[in-house]
């Protein structure tokens, strides 16, 4: 009796045709039509309901920012209004403020991430080729990759002064780090038995090197180009906040010693959307480097 | 000796001892491959034949013999081992050097009925299919000497009747001393010009294979065969 009544239940259901039989045992039952429609216009549907991606709970949180700012539960003192937020960016790039600032951050960042990402990537290669390589860099990597970035930050202006050369370096040194540790570990990761596979048809190193050990080790690299991104723009923060005179970090000081929380945020915001924007990059790059890979999409 | 001089193109095994720690896998075989011949070495698993196979390929050292095949050798693993990243063709060209590689590629993917598939992703291909890939792979090379690793053993029956018949007519074109390792007594009986069945470390009894296409499918001489196999593999009551 019971489970006629459950049967009963699961066949209200829209995507589950479930037909009871006589003795009473479910069984289910597939029909072919909505399938085909379903994958035709599952990108449509899909961007019907889900219109905003993976902005959509950044957008919302905005939204309800928004609106407890406005009812006046949120003090502009503590979060200003996001739509406030905006109107002081635009106001700062008019008053020819933000431009130059924004200028000088990126070019901070763009060659500290350089540096860090030729230097990873270089120590990256001989040491996950080469054990003279993992001897020579691997320990010193993984000492590195435990002392936090703010830790260092007050050796490096001691040994590097306190102009430009210490916030690249400390840009440089966020990014290297992590750059190194990804690539090691993913030169390392190469199934054994591909390459052995590729000795056995007469490649030479050089081809097993070009056509084995870096397509394969690409996952990996692209997963340490993600955490280089992130963490040069969080060297970026760290190394503007001290004794800077230009750029975002000073912009968020200078606005602290005011109490300009609105301007504050703006620096945040900036910061943030260049996160984004470094996650959109490397996303690209996986959907075309590594098409090849049977890999699970998700529902 | 007399071995020795014999064989310019096949394989030449000679007193070969192989150990993995107190276990003696490999116990002073004698093993010879003519030219041009397919030996089929049979045995259950665990026997050491991969470990045979590893040491003719040159993958591993032995610890006692000699050991003497031609450098231009190709093997076929049990898994098609094809490199995910590259696509069909450029998994066939992967030890050919020269501007004639894509076309040597072409042509062999052509052989194992792969032709209009080079430009497929391993993903998308089907077991059978993949291991043709890995077929064409082995052969594009010329090799002198080919060594299957239970090639067929991941695969269904069916598919493994086509491969079956894919390797005899692959023969006709690539003239190439084969070692094939098998645990499947019929597949032995399919391709074998001799079956050779290991036990105890060491080759046992030798069968040299006779028969006609047809013949290896039915007939009385198959059915004498095969009870000979199986009664040299301890299985006799079983046929």
């Amino acid at each position: 009796m019971s489970d006629i009544s459950l049967a009963a239940k699961r066949a209200a259901l829209p995507f589950v045709p479930v037909t009871a039989t006589p003795t009473g045992r479910l069984r289910d039952v597939f029909l072919p039509g909505d399938s085909r429609r379903q994958s035709r216009l599952g990108p449509l549907r899909r961007r019907l309901r889900w219109p905003l991606g993976v902005y959509t709970t950044p957008v919302a949180i905005l939204i309800v920012w928004e609106i407890l700012a406005r009812a006046g539960i949120l003090k502009p003192a503590y979060a200003p209004a996001p739509s406030d937020i905006l109107t002081t960016t635009v106001e700062l790039w008019r008053d020819g403020i933000l431009g130059p600032d924004l200028a000088i951050s990126l070019q901070r960042a763009g060659i500290g991430l350089a540096i860090g990402l030729a230097i990873g990537i270089l120590a990256g290669v001989l040491g996950g080729f080469l054990r003279t390589g993992e001897y020579v860099f691997n320990g010193v990597a993984q000492i590195l990759n435990t002392i936090p970035l703010l830790a260092v930050l007050p050796l490096f202006v001691v040994w590097f002064g306190i102009d430009e050369l210490t916030k690249v370096l400390l840009i440089a040194f966020g990014a290297g780090v992590p750059m190194y540790l990804n690539l090691f570990a993913a030169i390392r990761g190469v199934d054994q038995r591909l390459i052995e596979m590729a000795r056995t048809t007469g490649a030479g190193p050089w081809r097993i090197v070009t056509r084995v050990l870096a397509p394969g080790a690409l996952p990996g690299f692209l997963v340490g180009l993600r955490f280089s991104l992130a963490y040069s723009i969080l060297g970026l923060v760290a190394a503007e906040t001290v004794n800077a005179d230009e750029g975002l970090g000073f912009l968020i000081t200078q606005a602290q010693t005011y109490l300009q929380t609105n301007k504050v945020f703006v620096g945040l915001v900036i910061y943030s959307i260049l996160g984004l924007l470094a996650d959109q990059f490397v996303r690209i790059l996986e959907q075309v480097l590594l098409r090849w890979r049977p890999s699970y999409e998700a529902v | 000796m007399t071995a020795a001089l014999r064989t310019q193109t096949g394989a030449l095994v000679e007193q070969v001892v192989r150990r993995f720690g107190d276990r003696v896998v490999l116990d002073h075989l004698d093993l010879v491959i003519d030219d041009d011949e397919l030996v089929v070495l049979l045995g259950p698993s665990g026997c050491g034949k991969s470990t045979l196979l590893r040491l003719l390929a040159g993958l591993d050292k032995p610890d006692g013999g000699r050991i003497e095949v031609p450098a231009k050798r190709a093997i076929v693993f049990q898994g098609d081992r094809l490199l995910p990243w590259q696509r069909v063709l450029r998994n066939v060209t992967l030890g050919l050097h020269g501007a004639d590689a894509d076309q040597r590629a072409r042509k062999a993917l052509g052989e194992v009925n792969l032709a209009g598939r080079e430009k497929a992703w391993p993903k998308e291909l089907s077991g059978g299919e993949a291991q043709r890939v890995a077929l064409a792979r082995a052969l594009v090379s010329e090799p002198e000497l080919v060594l299957l690793d239970e090639p067929f053993a991941a695969l269904d029956a069916i598919t493994r009747l086509r491969m079956h018949d894919l390797v005899r007519d692959l023969r006709h074109r690539h003239h190439a001393s084969m070692l094939l390792v098998t645990h499947d007594v019929d597949e032995a009986i399919a391709l074998a010009d001799r079956i050779v069945v290991m036990s105890n470390g060491r080759i046992g009894d030798a069968h040299t294979v006779r028969l006609s296409p047809a013949e290896r499918e039915a007939s009385v001489a198959r059915e004498e065969l095969r009870a000979a196999l199986l009664s040299d593999l301890g299985l006799a009551s079983q046929h």
